[in-house]
């Protein structure tokens, strides 16, 4: 598989902290790719060393098979997206409005915006399923609905690849899972997501691959059921994870948690019903983990 | 009905999508009705003034002029009044309050605050500076303007060198660097009015409260090319403006560098500062308020607050300048005016639309 992301050997200093130091990995076209670490562990430097907002001292970074150092700015932003955090910006501008600044690399000439834009951007808009909020001022939405909209951006700039980060801190429950249906279907359609995550089952259940960053390198990397283990998480959170397979689903629990019911009766929500698939150790590994979408 | 679809038509004849839901019909149509405003208020402006003329003896004179008729055959007298001190001083006053207004629409985008003014990177004060150099020491600095020119330009350069680290200019550093070095051409602007002497101080703060008294074709032919020029540079870059005021790693993601607009949109801008402050003084607040005003009118998408507030400032001190000439027998600084017009409208921002523009 064509690997349209290729990290090197990337280094990075704040300071004399270091923050990053030798990070390799490659995700191939079509790939969701998960990032994964602690806080602190270097995954926004990571990203903002990819996209150029600060020069790795060391290594380098490659996508589409071009080294991004080589690239001007206007070039780059048609190869790869970014979905920010969060921001608010200073002036009241319309979501529609906001969508439509995705089109950006694409304009050109005077007055620049094209109806082909404007229809690219409402479409965005529509994908995502937030229409109602495309003349609502950007800056007065939730947290979560600005998101929404940061990713409706991204979708509209058609790249190659996106980078995601943390796309999915701010929303609630079903509109997590949305996004993650969302970014599946745009890796299915060819494009290439690297997203960073703070939640080891949203990684293991959604992404193709993790990578898992810690103490400024990467730990592991591979197939979430391979590398979403006890043993890895073990080596980023201490002792706070286990993990434990519900129908034929991988999941990462709290320790606190499984242990505290566990004591208790050995009791899993929705257990009753079905035969119970409790297992604890990583040795078992779900077939049917990356066919989400289907199972149900 | 057809007059609208008309209207459509002639803006895609134009090269200009519609697309239903933009809103942008709307806003080329508001757009369309203030160049007609500023047109007209213009047009009155010439007709008023302390030397009593009819309408007809005004347009008489003006169309003579345009249609480079015998000028000799009119007199002397209406001449003189219009053509050659009311006719520039209104052109004089639109292009400034223009330049004003389209300074401060870039310099809020740019610095992503809708609280700044033209004056932010130290302008005023340099400019300020300057011209008080020149007449405390009219026998050194030649020509008042020239001096004031080149002191606001510099302070604005020395605003950006000092904010300028690693290769950026992050906001905050540059608006910090600007009120440093402003409140050191001010503490050296009271220097000099401390040694000046009485004439010299009358004057030199006369020129700090701005006025159009000296108003010449000549200030015209060089203000106003440059003012249309840099008009349409800024305009063009309306949208990526736009992305700039959404802060530089954003900028940089949608492919627009931000050091390398940042510079060119406040080169421009601050061209056109310099330039309208070293021929007529400092005037206050226009630029702040007019890119507000559009901004309420026409929501705050740059390609189209940059024409509005160009417009809207050129009508805004047309009216300012005509009712200082007119109000009083003596002259009143249209700095005053438009600082006294001018409170008002932000209290009443302040406390109706604070929240919508200011959050």
């Amino acid at each position: 598989m064509n690997a349209m992301l290729r990290v090197q050997d990337i280094h990075f200093k704040y300071g004399a902290v270091p923050v990053l130091s030798g990070i390799s990995f490659s995700v191939g076209e079509g790939e969701l790719c998960g990032l994964f670490g602690p806080n602190g562990s270097g995954k926004t430097t990571l990203f903002k060393c990819c996209l150029r907002f600060l020069h790795a001292e060391k290594g380098t970074v490659q996508m589409c098979g071009e080294d991004i150092s080589q690239c001007s700015i206007e070039h780059l932003a048609r190869v790869v997206a970014y979905v920010p955090q969060e921001h608010r910006p200073p002036f009241p501008y319309l979501v529609r409005e906001v969508v439509l600044m995705g089109r950006t690399p694409h304009l050109g000439g005077f007055f620049g915006v094209k109806r082909r834009d404007k229809e690219i951007a409402m479409d965005a808009l529509a994908a995502l399923g937030i229409t109602d909020l495309a003349d609502r001022p950007y800056n007065h939405l939730s947290g979560g609905q600005r998101q929404m909209v940061l990713m409706a951006r991204a979708i509209a700039q058609d790249t190659p690849i996106l980078f995601l980060d943390e796309p999915t801190s701010a929303l609630d429950f079903q509109n997590q899972m949305r996004i993650w249906e969302i970014m599946r279907d745009i890796a299915e359609d060819g494009k290439t997501i690297l997203a960073c995550s703070h939640d080891p089952n949203h990684v293991a259940w959604f992404c193709d691959r993790v990578v898992v960053v810690g103490d400024s390198r990467v730990v592991a990397e591979g197939e979430p059921a391979s590398v979403i283990s006890e043993e890895v998480l073990r080596m980023i959170y201490q002792d706070a994870c286990s993990v434990r397979t519900l129908d034929g689903v991988q999941m990462v629990m709290p320790r606190c948690v499984t242990d505290r019911h566990g004591a208790r009766e050995r009791w899993v929500p929705g257990g009753e019903r079905r035969e119970t698939q409790l297992s604890i150790g990583v040795d078992v590994v779900p077939q049917n983990y990356q066919n989400y979408g289907e199972t149900r | 009905m057809t007059e609208s679809t008309g209207f459509k038509q002639f803006l895609t004849n134009l090269g200009y999508d519609h697309v239903e839901g933009f809103g942008e019909g709307r806003k080329i149509a508001v757009l369309v009705a203030l160049a007609v405003l500023l047109f007209v208020t213009a047009c009155i402006a010439v007709i008023v003034g302390a030397y009593d003329l009819t309408i007809a003896d005004v347009y008489h004179t003006i169309l003579v002029h345009l249609t480079l008729g015998d000028v000799t055959a009119l007199p002397k007298l209406h001449n003189t009044i219009i053509w050659n001190i009311r006719v520039p001083r209104v052109l004089l006053a639109a292009s400034v309050g223009g330049a004003l207004a389209i300074a401060g629409a870039v310099f809020q985008g740019v610095f992503r605050n809708p609280l700044v003014e033209p004056y932010i990177l130290g302008v005023s004060s340099g400019a300020a500076f300057g011209a008080a150099l020149a007449i405390v020491f009219p026998a050194i600095f030649f020509s008042i303007q020239v001096s004031a020119f080149a002191f606001g330009a510099l302070a604005v350069a020395m605003a950006y060198l000092l904010a300028r680290v690693r290769g950026e200019t992050p906001v905050i550093t540059l608006i910090l660097a600007g009120v440093i070095i402003g409140s050191i051409f001010a503490a050296l602007v009271s220097l000099l009015k401390y040694i000046a002497d009485d004439t010299a101080l009358r004057e030199i703060v006369f020129w700090l409260m701005g006025g159009f008294y000296y108003a010449t074709w000549n200030d015209v032919i060089l203000f106003v090319p440059l003012v249309l020029v840099s008009f349409f540079v800024l305009w063009a870059l309306g949208w990526k403006l736009n992305i700039l005021s959404m802060g530089d790693e954003e900028a940089r993601t949608l492919g627009v560098n931000p050091e390398k607009y940042k510079i060119v949109v406040i080169t421009f801008a601050t061209a056109i500062t310099a330039f309208a402050v070293s021929l007529v003084g400092i005037i206050a607040w226009i630029g702040l308020m007019m890119p507000h005003a559009s901004r309420m009118i026409l929501g705050p998408d740059n390609r189209f607050v940059i024409p509005a507030s160009m417009m809207m400032g050129g009508c805004y001190l047309i009216i300012c300048d005509t009712l200082a000439r007119t109000l009083t027998t003596a002259e009143i600084p249209v700095g005053i005016l438009t600082s006294i017009l001018g409170a008002p409208y932000l209290c009443y921002l302040l406390r109706h639309k604070g929240k919508v523009i200011f959050e």
